[in-house]
């Protein structure tokens, strides 16, 4: 037995015999602590957001604290937006770009999730591999011969196949359905087996109705990528019809926008634009999320 | 003899089923993962051979349709990496970024999960609010932060005589380390969750036998929350440390590409800078491949340390 161990039990005789007010006082008191911390956290948290939508809706911008202070709002900064630049159209070109992805990544992944879970095949360690492998390999290392073979070899320069391409097939998406697949009991898969069910069959009628919870997990993940990215279609869109909002963001900013009447609350009502759709698919899919699944992009 | 017969007959039928069986398994399993496996020779090992090949040349961007023979210049891009001032300058601004996003992602990460793991109205607010700037764009959440940490901006006016006159983005003092916090705060809410579900999984009676026999909050925390979180921890280190190296659009946008006088131009930065802006692909390439192999060296670290413990 250790010193501090003699120590503890001795406390705990001592702490039976006066149960109570102190105990409470102190429990109270971390309460408080407790609930300070988590407050302050939260507006360290949300005040970019506040401060891009006041002023987003502010007739006027200045540097100072007054600009927290809701005054009179208008839309005014949104409607010069839409009148001066083309956003609408990257709102569209974004949309195809992130819809592309979660399309093509729901279809990969739950494929390559069922094979890894349910599927007993050579090459599976290889495949497993792979998914890990290509969770942790960042973008940029690529970033160079991916443009060479993208818009030289492929072609595929100011094209939506071009700017979802290395997006395509999310390897955390991948790995979150295989973790989900492996918690669904193999009696069920062998029953669908027994009724002469093919994997196709398994998967579409017996697996994907009870894959909700990762489903728009894996849809939430892989939308918010596409859509929040800048480097990859900055780099090979040229052409400004075909830009994405985050891009279209920055090449608004650099000129018509600074001929606006109120140029930083129309960027704010552009930044809020791109940022919505993600917070949005973010809280309404989040009573589905667990924090397995949202850590599950990059955990092993 | 025919029933022995019949029997090995049946047996044999049935080996046959079996592999006939187990082969299609094979050929299933093979389908099925083809068009992810596809996507990675597409997007990972073409590119990564064609990186690696590159990197061997002194490759630079032509005009499309130009077709130019580079010279082979061998290790030379790889020996310009360790040689160059610039990309020292990089790779030292990666690891102050590390320096400084790793405490405060632990500290503060790990704080504000010990605050949500007990009961609480409000919790599933304050996960949300946490989560909320990791799912949101760089680009729009930088657009604020632009006009918070302009000279006469909100942060400068709440430090006062502490804040650097010219603002913190034209500070060679302060721009990295600003974009550090920037990027921190950003990606806190993941790291939040990721050891909330640490500490949950810890079963609660280890609190409250610790608790009953007086161990203090702080003894708690070091003695029980610390070792069940551990796993978490390292990798927060990992993370942390591959986005560092390649944080990008932070610079790009907050510090005029890196400024000032690349006082904040990361490793990830550098790549853009000299592959597509100076046009040294080959030299690009190398910088990739670096990292690249930095960033396999710390995860299978990670790994072993995981296992280990």
């Amino acid at each position: 037995m250790t010193t501090t161990e003699l120590i503890v039990t001795g406390r705990r005789a001592q702490h039976r015999h006066r149960p109570g007010a102190s105990a409470r006082r102190r429990r109270a008191a971390s309460r408080t602590i407790q609930v300070v911390a988590l407050s302050l956290g939260a507006l360290v948290f949300l005040f970019p957001f506040y401060y891009m939508l006041i002023v987003s809706f502010s007739p006027s911008w200045t540097a100072d604290w007054s600009v927290l202070v809701p005054g009179q709002l208008t839309l005014n900064n949104y409607a010069e937006l839409f009148e001066s630049t083309n956003v609408g159209r990257s709102m569209i070109n974004s949309a195809i770009f992130a819809g592309g992805v979660v399309l093509l990544t729901q279809i990969g992944a739950l494929l390559c999730g069922y094979a890894l879970a349910f599927i007993r095949f050579h090459g599976s360690r290889l495949v497993f591999g792979t998914v890990l492998l290509l969770q942790i390999v960042p973008f940029q290392v690529l970033l160079i011969p991916l443009y060479v073979l993208v818009t030289r070899s492929y072609g595929l320069g100011d094209s939506y196949a071009g700017m979802i391409l290395p997006f395509a097939i999310n390897a955390g998406v991948v790995f979150i359905y295989r973790q989900f697949f492996l918690t669904i009991p193999v009696e069920m898969i062998e029953a669908a087996k027994l009724d002469g069910a093919g994997h196709v069959r398994t998967l579409l009628h017996v697996i994907l109705p009870l894959t909700r919870p990762a489903l728009v997990t894996g849809v939430v993940l892989s939308f918010v990528g596409p859509w929040n990215d800048f480097l990859w279609p900055f780099l090979i869109t040229k052409a400004q019809e075909m830009q994405p909002l985050a891009v279209s963001l920055i090449s608004f900013q650099s000129n018509i926008i600074q001929r606006l009447d109120n140029p930083t609350g129309a960027i704010m009502a552009d930044a809020t634009l791109l940022m919505l759709p993600s917070v949005v698919l973010f809280v309404l899919g989040q009573r589905w999320f667990t924090t397995a699944g949202l850590g599950g992009a990059v955990k092993e | 003899m025919t029933t022995i017969d019949r029997s090995i007959a049946a047996r044999v039928r049935r080996g046959v089923q079996a592999t006939r069986r187990t082969r299609a398994e094979h050929v299933a399993g093979a389908l099925f993962s083809a068009p992810f496996m596809l996507y990675a020779i597409l997007i990972f090992a073409v590119p990564l051979a064609t990186a690696v090949y590159i990197s061997f040349f002194a490759y630079r961007f032509t005009a499309p349709g130009a077709s130019i023979e580079f010279p082979f210049i061998g290790i030379d891009n790889y020996t310009k990496i360790l040689t160059d001032p610039r990309t020292q300058q990089a790779f030292g601004n990666a690891l102050l970024a590390i320096a400084i996003t790793v405490p405060v992602t632990i500290g503060v990460g790990l704080l504000l999960a010990l605050a949500l793991n007990s009961p609480l109205r409000g919790r599933g607010f304050f996960r949300t609010a946490y989560y909320l700037p990791f799912i949101t764009a760089a680009v729009a959440l930088i657009q604020v932060a632009i006009l918070v940490l302009q000279p006469d901006g909100l942060l400068s006016s709440l430090l006062g005589p502490f804040a650097p006159v010219d603002g913190f983005l034209m500070s060679p003092v302060w721009a990295m380390p600003i974009i550090s916090l920037f990027v921190a705060w950003k990606q806190l809410g993941f790291f939040v969750l990721l050891y909330l579900g640490a500490l949950q999984s810890i079963p609660a009676e280890r609190f409250e036998a610790a608790e009953m026999d007086g161990a203090g909050a702080v003894r708690r925390f070091f003695h029980i929350a610390l070792p069940g979180v551990a796993p978490v921890t390292t990798l927060v280190i990992v993370l942390c440390t591959i986005t560092c190296v390649n944080i990008f659009t932070e610079p790009y946008l907050m510090t005029q590409g890196g400024g000032p006088d690349g006082a904040s131009t990361t490793p990830g930065l550098l790549i853009y800078q000299q592959g597509f802006q100076q046009g040294n692909a080959g030299y690009a390439s190398a910088l990739g491949i670096v990292i690249g192999i930095f960033i396999l060296v710390i995860s299978l670290l990670q790994r072993r340390l995981f296992r280990s413990s």
